[in-house]
């Protein structure tokens, strides 16, 4: 950076209509925490919010905890630096396996009525995988909670001038209010809320933007003639993403390294997602819930990498960055330089409050997970059990006051680290990736034992964490995007190998506990779901669900090849 | 804080409360928050778009477009809960979703 060159300014000229917006969009959420309080009587409406939600509602919060402000703020900016290949995150990275486990993993998530991820692994597996699992998972939530609150806080900081010791437990102090209150239903409540908040963000910006450069065929020339190329205006062979020059290779990292490993291990374990679908109010209504967020999904980067690829050609400090120039934004300016440019005060009030749901859905979701999985299976199932329920719902609420604190506090431990995005995706490496190995094998092979199933998640972290010592020290010359991926499957293959080889010297359960854990021993009557009353319907169909959003990809992916 | 006494006091085994969906409708508030952004966004479209506004936007009353448009996402929502309002649910229902959704039984 060049000290001599005007420090350019990320405050967003918000007057006081603005703020009034930004704050009625608060009083509803908080109201929203509010009323919901009254319907939490049980310590399984406070945390599964009594296995009643509607499935357009799960859905739509399934999609909503995971696009969080991380989410956005980095896929405008990959939009802004690779272009159109960035759909790949969404359309290999995440529909198909959306799909999956909407029609395979959930009626064995669902029907085993199991409340949490780790006490399913108890069902197919036993205590000491649970307790696993479940310390690891509480561990990473309170990371990734403070990840995203220490995000939030710069957003603050930037965009309104707030400073980060303000900011961050103010923003730790609304969305405590918001889950105390009301459980996860206020959360799920906030995420459809603030869905259809983001979207009143980005739809305006999209098109505005667009207006901008003279639409779609003037975008296309602009992008053409800037640094990026045409290149940057075709989805395959997507060699400047995955940094692999050889166009075959590059396809084939895309469709296993992000499409398999990766999107497979995040989207069908991670239970701040998963739990979202088990709050459903029945099976059919659970598989639904990935399945109505996959149409978002599938069509989010219209709206997402569209104005990373405007920014790009109309964001003055983006397009020297791109052009390898000395500049003081980064491509994570992207969204925020956009909105400066393109949207008048007024709907930039809405922009705002969009981004700040974004940033607390983020947190809300972590922390809401976070406290299930403490409450049943830390607490009521090893360190405490036999209490009333009514012990179990105080020691919830009382977890997510404890959750907000710590996250408060690694908030500022995330502040620390470099990159946010690099810290992010070498978490998901050590937990997502270990968890889907062992979930894998277990889900269709049932002589796979308890003992195995401990001990490769274990090793299945040990070698993510060795591969990323290896990266970060330089041992293994990769970027850190590769170096996590590489991460992701070491720990997919070793969990695997060391659980095979553990499973063939222990003594698995008896196939008479397994019916409902293990593909093979359940029966087909067992795995379909009602398909009457509030279930019925061809539209209802998970089956005809699950193809549609197949077809759009694909047809997406003809659009834009 | 939450005051423990105001909660009903719940046996070991409490029974799965359908009142959490049906308690509020979600739909009334999405229609109550477009309706509010959109009646003010289009007033501000349609009495202070000034110059740099348009220049920002490439000349699109953006206020007031998007003011319309969550106006009638709103009258959709608020059509929506008319049309197909959350039924109580019965104590059959009730019943029945204790069987198929319950909790484990510990």
């Amino acid at each position: 950076m060049i000290l001599a060159q005007a420090q350019t300014d990320l405050r967003l000229d918000a007057n006081a209509l603005d703020y009034v917006l930004v704050a009625f969009y608060f009083v509803l959420v908080l109201g929203i925490g509010y009323a919901a309080r009254r319907s939490v009587s049980s310590s399984l409406d406070f945390l599964l919010s009594g296995r009643s939600m509607p499935a357009w509602v799960t859905g739509l919060a399934f999609i909503s905890a995971n696009l969080g402000a991380l989410e956005l703020i980095g896929m405008v900016a990959n939009g802004a630096q690779y272009g159109i290949p960035t759909v790949h995150y969404y359309w290999i990275g995440a529909i198909p396996a959306m799909v999956f486990l909407a029609l395979v993993m959930m009626p064995f998530y669902y029907g085993s009525k199991a409340r949490s991820v780790p006490e399913f692994l108890f069902k197919r597996f036993n205590r000491t995988t649970q307790r696993v699992q479940a310390v690891i998972f509480a561990l990473s939530s309170v990371l990734i909670a403070g990840v995203n609150l220490f995000a939030l806080g710069l957003l603050l900081e930037a965009l309104l001038g707030w400073s980060l010791i303000v900011a961050i437990p103010v923003a730790a102090l609304i969305v405590l209010a918001y889950i105390t209150l009301g459980g996860l239903s206020a959360a799920i409540y906030s995420e459809v809320l603030q869905f259809f908040v983001i979207l009143a963000l980005l739809i305006p910006l999209t098109i505005a933007g667009l207006n901008r450069v003279g639409g779609w065929s003037g975008l296309k020339e602009l992008v053409t003639n800037s640094p990026g190329g045409a290149e940057q205006l075709s989805s395959w062979p997507g060699t400047s993403l995955t940094e692999i020059a050889n166009p075959v290779l590059s396809v084939v990292g895309i469709v296993f390294g992000l499409g398999f490993v990766l999107s497979f291990g995040y989207w069908t374990t991670n239970f701040a997602e998963v739990q979202r679908a088990l709050s459903a109010k029945s099976m059919s209504a659970a598989k639904r819930t990935p399945l109505i967020g996959a149409y978002p999904k599938a069509l989010l980067p219209l709206v997402i990498i569209i104005p990373g690829i405007i920014a790009a050609v109309l964001v003055p400090q983006i397009q020297t960055l791109k052009a390898g120039g000395t500049t003081d934004v980064e491509y994570n300016n992207a969204l925020s330089l956009l909105m400066k440019e393109v949207l008048p005060n007024g709907i930039l009030g809405v922009a705002i409050a969009g981004l700040l749901a974004a940033f607390m859905a983020g947190m809300a979701a972590n922390i809401s997970s976070f406290n299930t999985v403490f409450t049943y299976d830390i607490w009521q199932d090893w360190v405490r059990p036999g209490k009333s329920d009514r012990y179990y719902l105080q020691v919830g609420r009382w977890i997510t006051v404890i959750g907000c604190v710590l996250a408060v506090g690694t908030a500022f431990v995330a502040s620390g680290s470099g990159n946010i995005m690099d810290y992010l995706q070498s978490l998901f490496s050590f937990f997502n990736a270990p968890l889907f190995a062992i979930f894998i094998l277990g889900l269709f092979w049932k002589r796979m034992t308890g003992t195995s199933a401990w001990i490769g998640l274990l090793s299945g972290t040990a070698a993510a964490v060795l591969v990323n010592i290896l990266v970060t020290t330089g041992v293994f010359p990769l970027s850190s995007q590769a170096g996590s991926f590489v991460g992701a499957s070491a720990a997919f293959v070793v969990g695997v190998i060391v659980a095979i080889i553990i499973s063939t010297v222990t003594t698995p359960k008896p196939a008479s506990e397994l019916g409902g854990l293990v593909w093979s021993l359940t029966s087909k009557e067992d795995r379909v779901h009602s398909s009457d009353g509030e279930d019925s319907g061809w539209y209802r169909s998970p089956a005809v669900l699950g193809g549609g959003v197949l077809v759009l990809t694909l047809v997406l992916y003809i659009l834009f090849s | 804080m939450t005051n423990p006494e105001d909660l009903p006091g719940q046996g070991h085994s409490a029974p799965v409360s359908k009142t959490a969906s049906s308690l509020f409708d979600l739909r009334t508030v999405i229609a109550l928050l477009f309706g509010v952004y959109g009646i003010v966004l289009l007033i501000l479209g349609l009495v202070s778009n000034t110059a740099a506004d348009m220049q920002k936007t490439g000349g699109w009353d953006i206020n007031r477009d998007t003011g319309i448009a969550m106006l009638v996402i709103a009258v959709l929502f608020v059509l929506w809960v008319r049309l197909r309002p959350v039924k109580a649910p019965t104590p059959e229902e009730i019943e029945a979703a204790g069987d198929a959704g319950g909790p484990p039984s510990h």
